[in-house]
């Protein structure tokens, strides 16, 4: 496999911690997949699958969990028991997984356990731009921010040892741009021995009130430690490039800042941050005295900004310290290049001026793709559900169900609020409530609240879109498959079985694209006055092997009503003048739309 | 710790662009990992997730003296476009004395279809462009096809933005790194598609 080649490679962030982690000695890697780190997880998935087919026994065993809470308390057993453990999330997963987080920093690790917040700075596949850097404050977990895969792989192995050192799990923050950029990476040989953990018992390991108070002060006195560390840390460095002017920066920022020091010829320091929490009190205090003013570039909060204003005050510094309010600099969305180069541009009285090309480009966005299953359901509900009918979403692709024509997204809160906010809305208004939840993201957060549905009666349609896979991150896949992340058996937890097994009383599964077939089941439970739950199945288009057969519009036949481009909406139909036709090239022969025309004009070619 | 600052100057930077599915990010690898066999330092910029399939996707390629991952406005030495309007919306990435390299054919989004919006004259955008800088448009689907697959386009396109020697890469370096990327069953019209977009684009020289 040519990923696990010695020499210098081009790498993806993510795919650099993940060989990171390897070159560590990582024995258990954990996660639930999740844009921007996916990929990380992913790449141990593919080498596992690999070397068992060249019947080689992985150094690692790798799981993609049931949610974030579950891969971190997995991994933290395996920590306590002296194994290295990986832990790769995206930002919102940290939510997910907080409640095992915050009480595991009081415990501590012993095997060195390295968590990954993939955050997602301008929610480029995010329901939200939250900066877990608060976290790592939040709970004393030591943090790392790479800025390039080079740094993102060497961190990696940097986080393990400090995690080791001071028993204390520690956070590895990337950011879409940090985990999404290539770049060239130096790779080195790891070990391939698998290892055996042992537990050995210690009372101080149940956090029981007593134990915790005794455990707090402990924490606080890691994190003493953890800032002497960083105050020597190879990763705070200071760049000199001339004057009295100082900048203090980290992470994707410290790129753009690097350039725009280039571009425009100023002379600066920089104070490149790159273990942020503790941050480096001493070097701090002492760079601080050397400038006339200082810049703080970061993106999101004022993370560092406030620490190192009050660090600032409570040694007396005179100094200016700018950063959020300042020119271009805002607490929400990316950095960019433009961005930052203007700040620096108002900083140092550098006249700016802006340029634009008013391109007036109509949008792209993403959409289904031809022959989703998920059109055919949504399709299917329009015809039948009233007016006024309520669609909590969930998170996956089919939360797109909020383009036109479908419109069947109303309210989106996080993984599996569809569920837990339809009782809500159920119980809140007499307006009819279907809500969508994917397969992966049911067994993710959808059990407890349709737990509570059941037990409190509340009355609404629950519809599983059941596609046998996490089909957004990238096919990862879940308790419903029969095979796991590393290639080999796993039992397949049947969804129709656990929600009869719960107590719902009317449970259907349908075929999405039998369309006639859906709408009698989605009519069937919109006439029940209590919880039904539809489990629309039929596999993700991507996974299932592609048809030969091909699709066409008959001209005679076709009336032109448009149904197929105005309701059903399936991006292989375009026009040519006045006529519709299929795009051969992208129709995946789903055959949906032949039951979409009342003409009974598509059909095979 | 503390660095000195070392100030090398050359970079250089391309914008890869087009619609999910065109082989953008297949290539904008290839043209990473050619100049790596070169010497250079690189780095490059892809989005993953949400944009599946017939989202517009960019990707950066940049060598030299480069850190970041994304680009200033009117920073990039070329766009390499697979698809004109792409071209067009990523025009004011790229300098004023670079050059768009763009293919002509174009894809319709489908919410276009829906009367929401509607896709320019194709004559429109190649006017916009070359009001901005340099223009150069290839048919490469009729090139591509003529190899024998529509899925060489993104080769296609690479023979001609090798032939622009915007990017100092050395051919053997590209035809190499190709042969690590496909396998051996569409090596060569994969390497007929480079040959075929480099005599395309050697028109224009």
């Amino acid at each position: 496999m040519e990923l696990l080649k010695q020499g210098k490679k081009v790498l993806l962030g993510n795919e650099a911690i993940a060989i990171g982690a390897l070159e560590a000695g990582v024995d258990v890697v954990t996660t639930y997949p999740g844009t921007p780190s996916s990929e990380i997880a992913d790449t141990f998935s593919g080498i596992a699958v690999d070397m068992k087919k060249n019947g080689i026994e992985p150094p690692f065993y790798f799981q993609y969990s049931v949610n974030e809470k579950v891969a971190v308390e997995f991994a933290a057993a395996c920590s306590v028991s002296g194994l290295r453990s990986l832990t790769c999330m995206k930002h919102v997963g940290i939510n997910v997984a907080s409640d095992a987080i915050m009480t595991y920093a009081y415990v501590g690790c012993k095997g060195g356990h390295v968590i990954v917040s993939a955050d997602d700075p301008n929610c480029h596949s995010s329901q939200n731009e939250q900066d877990n850097r608060i976290f790592a404050r939040f709970a004393c977990m030591p943090m790392f921010e790479p800025s390039n895969p080079q740094e993102a792989k060497d961190m990696t192995i940097e986080a393990f040892k400090i995690s080791e050192k001071l028993s204390l799990p520690v956070i590895l923050r990337t950011t879409t741009r940090i985990s999404h950029m290539r770049g060239v990476v130096e790779c080195k040989n790891f070990k391939m021995e698998k290892r055996h953990g042992i537990f050995d018992k210690d009372s101080m390991m149940v956090t029981v009130p007593e134990i915790a108070r005794k455990l707090h002060p402990l924490l606080i006195k890691k994190m003493e430690e953890a800032e002497k560390i960083a105050d020597e840390s190879i990763f705070n460095v200071i760049e000199y490039h001339g004057g009295n002017y100082g900048i203090i920066t980290g992470g994707a920022s410290y790129n753009y800042v690097r350039e725009a020091v280039d571009d425009l010829d100023i002379k600066c320091k920089i104070l490149k941050i790159g273990m942020s929490n503790p941050l480096p009190r001493k070097k701090i205090i002492d760079f601080l005295r050397e400038c006339e003013k200082v810049l703080v570039v970061e993106e999101l909060e004022p993370f560092m900004e406030e620490q190192i204003k009050a660090i600032a005050k409570e040694n007396e510094i005179k100094v200016e310290i700018y950063g959020k309010g300042f020119s271009s600099l805002k607490r929400y969305y990316e950095y960019n290049p433009d961005i930052v180069y203007k700040a620096l541009c108002d900083f140092y009285g550098i006249p700016y001026e802006e340029e634009d090309i008013k391109a007036g480009v109509i949008s792209r966005p993403p959409v289904l793709c031809p022959g989703c299953p998920h059109r055919a359901t949504y399709y299917a509900v329009k015809q039948v559900a009233p007016k006024d009918a309520i669609y909590p979403t969930d998170i996956g692709c089919y939360t797109l169900g909020i383009l036109p024509p479908y419109k069947t997204a109303d309210f989106l809160l996080c993984m599996g609020s569809s569920v837990g906010s339809a009782c809500g809305f159920s119980k809140a208004t007499g307006q009819k409530v279907i809500a969508f939840i994917g397969d992966s993201t049911f067994y993710h957060a959808g059990l407890p609240a349709l737990i509570n549905a059941i037990h409190h009666k509340h009355n609404f349609i629950l519809i599983i879109l059941d596609n046998f896979t996490t089909a957004m991150t990238g096919h990862q896949p879940h308790p419903g498959n029969e095979r796991n992340g590393m290639g080999g058996d796993a039992i397949r937890v049947d969804i129709e079985k656990i929600v009869r097994g719960m107590g719902v009383r009317n449970v259907e599964v349908v075929n999405p694209k039998n369309i006639e077939e859906t709408k009698m089941a989605i009519k069937r439970a919109l006439e029940r006055d209590e919880l039904s739950v539809i489990i629309s199945r039929s596999p993700c288009i991507l996974i299932e092997k592609r048809k030969e057969e091909k699709y066409a519009i008959d001209e005679k036949k076709c009336k032109k009503c448009k149904i197929c481009i105005t309701k059903f909406a399936c991006p292989a139909f375009y026009f040519e003048g006045k006529n519709i036709k299929i795009n051969e090239e992208i129709c995946t022969a789903c055959g949906v739309c032949v039951q979409v025309c009342p003409f009974g004009a598509i059909g095979r070619k | 710790m503390s660095v000195w600052s070392d100030r090398e100057k050359m970079k250089r930077s391309v914008v890869i662009c087009g619609v999910g599915g065109q082989g953008i990010i297949t290539t904008a690898n290839i043209i990473a990992k050619s100049a790596l066999k070169d010497g250079y330092d690189v780095v490059m910029s892809e989005l993953h997730g949400m944009a599946q399939r017939g989202g517009n996707v960019e990707c950066v390629v940049r060598i030299g003296n480069v850190f970041s991952p994304i680009l200033k406005k009117f920073s990039a030495d070329a766009i390499l476009s697979f698809e004109p309007l792409e071209a067009l919306r990523n025009l004011e990435k790229v300098k004023k004395d670079g050059v768009v390299l763009t293919d002509i054919n174009s894809i319709v989004p489908p919410l276009t279809s829906l009367g929401v919006e509607k896709y320019p004259q194709l004559e429109e955008i190649f006017k916009k462009i070359s009001s901005h800088c340099r223009l150069i448009k290839i048919d490469a689907n009729r090139i591509a096809n003529s190899v024998g697959s529509i899925l060489t386009k993104n080769i296609v396109m690479l023979g001609s933005f090798y032939a622009l020697n915007i990017f100092p890469l050395k051919e053997e370096s590209i035809v190499e790194t190709m042969k690590e990327s496909f396998s051996k069953k569409y090596i060569e019209k994969n390497l007929e598609a480079f040959r075929k977009g480099k005599e395309e684009a050697n028109k224009f020289l």
